[in-house]
């Protein structure tokens, strides 16, 4: 393994660790270790387990999550610009929390707006598998996955121009700039199993991603098949990125610009990309998490508006190395 | 026997492409496909491996499950595709996909080595490939199905876009390959290079095989005006024959 992933690797940790330490009940590093652990007086193991454990876990899944979909979209499409709510599942999560938001459901108990979102996230992938059928290229899954978005976007935007309450659309404003601000362990339960196994998915289709460099009669020729990468590939991306939407909310750019930056690390090659960008994509969620928590702390600034904060100049820096004569 | 195809069709937008074909091939064989353009070179060579439906027939390739036909069969498709700005070196080890180790066992070291030397690109090795030229890139990609150490390689114009001395030096090798007992079936429209270097020849027109044969029963005036719609002139040299369209 290359030393980068190393570096990587420690500085996930690192932020991960930081993360624990962070926040308004000014915890001291050993006392928070303590506490962690469940011993420790008053408050602090309470706060420690339960409000910053969950918060570090899922920053860190949830973005490596979207760093190594990231990765395997651009991969498989073959293409830089590719995302992982290009298939449509994100934005029908967010419709399905919008409209828990707005029928009042997500008033009722903390968990109905997350099983709103997952079943949002259900519905559109057995959407784009109706629409783009069980064999068709990679052009009819990218044409799908638009256009369950665009449907999924028009759905929030109908719900927010009709809703009658004030409260609820700030509210659906609110949330749908993500964050992670008063998860519990149960989000952990709820989103980290499917998230594992979508990680696993994605990960056997490691060396299928490698032979597409060639193109994809060549992949086909080297014994990749392509209904079943395709396969692998949609429901792994789907049970990341919907668990993911359902807890932290609709987080962008990580996943389009990660896989970017660290490319020229790995040496280019789509199975090294995926660990890599799923290391940095924690990076940068932990980073904007924690920046979230110092910057602003009482004003609840929200973690989507920091990502793309980040993510827009670092965009714009290789459009400008691009133009320059290097390449996507 | 490596290759066999009985009474292949092929027929695209219920169009057919491919009439009928029968066709097999042999260790120690290089076998030339020529044709015009459109005549069914690139459509034969993906139905032989299985990656196109076929209407009718058989191919024995096309039998066998994925991975061990790739064990079997390296393919280098007629567009030259390199997606991401990887490594000579990593674009060759792609060739390793159907083998286990991921590339870095040593037996998958020793065929990306192999093969890196073979076409000449030791002093490319740490290059990325997308920088370099159009016909240095087809190199490495022959490396790349050369480094699938499969008995058979079926390439589709694998020697258009390179230079004269690498043409020749591109034919050399294949009929090395050949000769170390590998059998080869590569798509060309250089008659002459392929009388020269070819141990047979299949001439396709219209989608069906009009000659099978040596380079000398297959480049005769009437099959090529048959098949190319154009007079040829033979001109026979101590190099082998020159094929002159007029």
């Amino acid at each position: 393994m290359r030393p980068a992933i190393w570096l990587l690797a420690g500085l996930a940790l690192c932020l991960f660790a930081i993360s624990l330490l962070t926040g308004p009940a000014g915890i001291g590093p050993v006392q928070a270790i303590t506490a962690l652990f469940g011993l420790g007086e008053g408050p602090m193991p309470i706060v420690m387990r339960e409000i910053r454990l969950p918060r570090a876990i899922l920053g860190f899944a949830i973005g490596a999550g979207l760093g190594m979909t990231g990765a395997a979209m651009q991969g498989y499409l073959r293409n830089p610009l590719a995302e992982p709510g290009l298939i449509g599942v994100s934005g029908m999560a967010a419709l399905g929390a919008v409209l828990a938001i707005q029928t009042g459901l997500s008033q009722v108990s903390g968990l109905a707006l997350p099983f709103a979102a997952l079943l949002g996230a259900a519905g559109g992938i057995a959407l784009l598998f109706m629409l783009a059928g069980p064999r068709g290229g990679s052009i009819t899954l990218i044409l799908s996955g638009v256009a369950i978005s665009a449907l999924a976007g028009a759905g929030t935007a109908l719900v927010l121009n009709l809703s009658p309450n004030p409260y609820a659309a700030n509210e659906i404003v609110f949330w749908l700039m993500g964050s992670l601000a008063d998860r519990s362990m149960v989000h952990v339960w709820l989103a980290l199993p499917p998230m594992l196994l979508g990680g696993y998915m994605i990960w056997r289709t490691r060396r299928a991603l490698d032979a597409l460099t060639l193109g994809e009669a060549a992949a086909a020729a080297l014994g990749v098949s392509p209904e079943r990468l395709r396969y692998q590939l949609v429901v792994g991306v789907a049970l990341i990125v919907g668990p993911a939407t359902a807890v932290a909310g609709a987080i962008g750019f990580v996943g389009l610009v990660v896989p970017h930056i660290l490319r020229p690390l790995v040496g280019a090659r789509p199975s090294a990309l995926l660990l890599a960008a799923g290391l940095g994509g924690a990076i940068l969620l932990l980073g904007a998490d924690i920046s979230v928590r110092l910057i602003l702390p009482e004003r609840d600034l929200k973690l989507g508006v920091i990502t793309a904060l980040i993510g827009a100049p670092l965009f714009l820096h290789l459009i400008w190395k691009t133009r320059s004569g290097g390449r996507l | 026997m490596l290759m066999r195809l009985q009474n292949m069709t092929v027929s695209r937008r219920k169009r057919p492409v491919l009439n009928d074909v029968n066709l097999t091939l042999d260790r120690h064989e290089l076998v030339g496909l020529i044709g015009a353009n459109g005549a069914g070179k690139s459509t034969l060579m993906e139905a032989a491996l299985g990656l196109l439906p076929t209407a009718a027939g058989h191919s024995n390739l096309a039998q066998m499950n994925a991975s061990e036909r790739a064990r079997n069969a390296a393919y280098l498709p007629q567009s030259r595709e390199i997606a991401w700005p990887v490594s000579v070196e990593d674009l060759v080890a792609l060739g390793r996909i159907p083998w286990p180790g991921s590339g870095t066992a040593i037996s998958d070291r020793a065929a990306i080595d192999a093969a890196i030397a073979r076409m000449q690109l030791q002093t490319h090795r740490k290059r990325t490939a997308l920088r370099l030229s159009g016909g240095e890139q087809s190199r490495v990609l022959i490396a790349r199905a050369l480094a699938q150490e499969t008995p058979l390689v079926i390439a589709d114009e694998p020697i258009a876009g390179l230079d004269p001395a690498q043409q020749l030096a591109c034919m050399r090798i294949f009929r090395e390959l050949a000769d170390e007992g590998h059998g080869l079936l590569v798509s060309i429209h250089d008659l002459g290079l392929a009388a020269r270097f070819c141990t047979r020849l299949i001439l396709l027109s219209e989608g069906r095989i009009i000659a099978d044969g040596t380079p000398h029963e297959v480049l005769r005036d009437d099959l090529m005006q048959r098949a190319f719609k154009m007079r040829t002139q033979r001109i026979e040299t101590t190099h082998g024959p020159i094929i002159i369209p007029i």
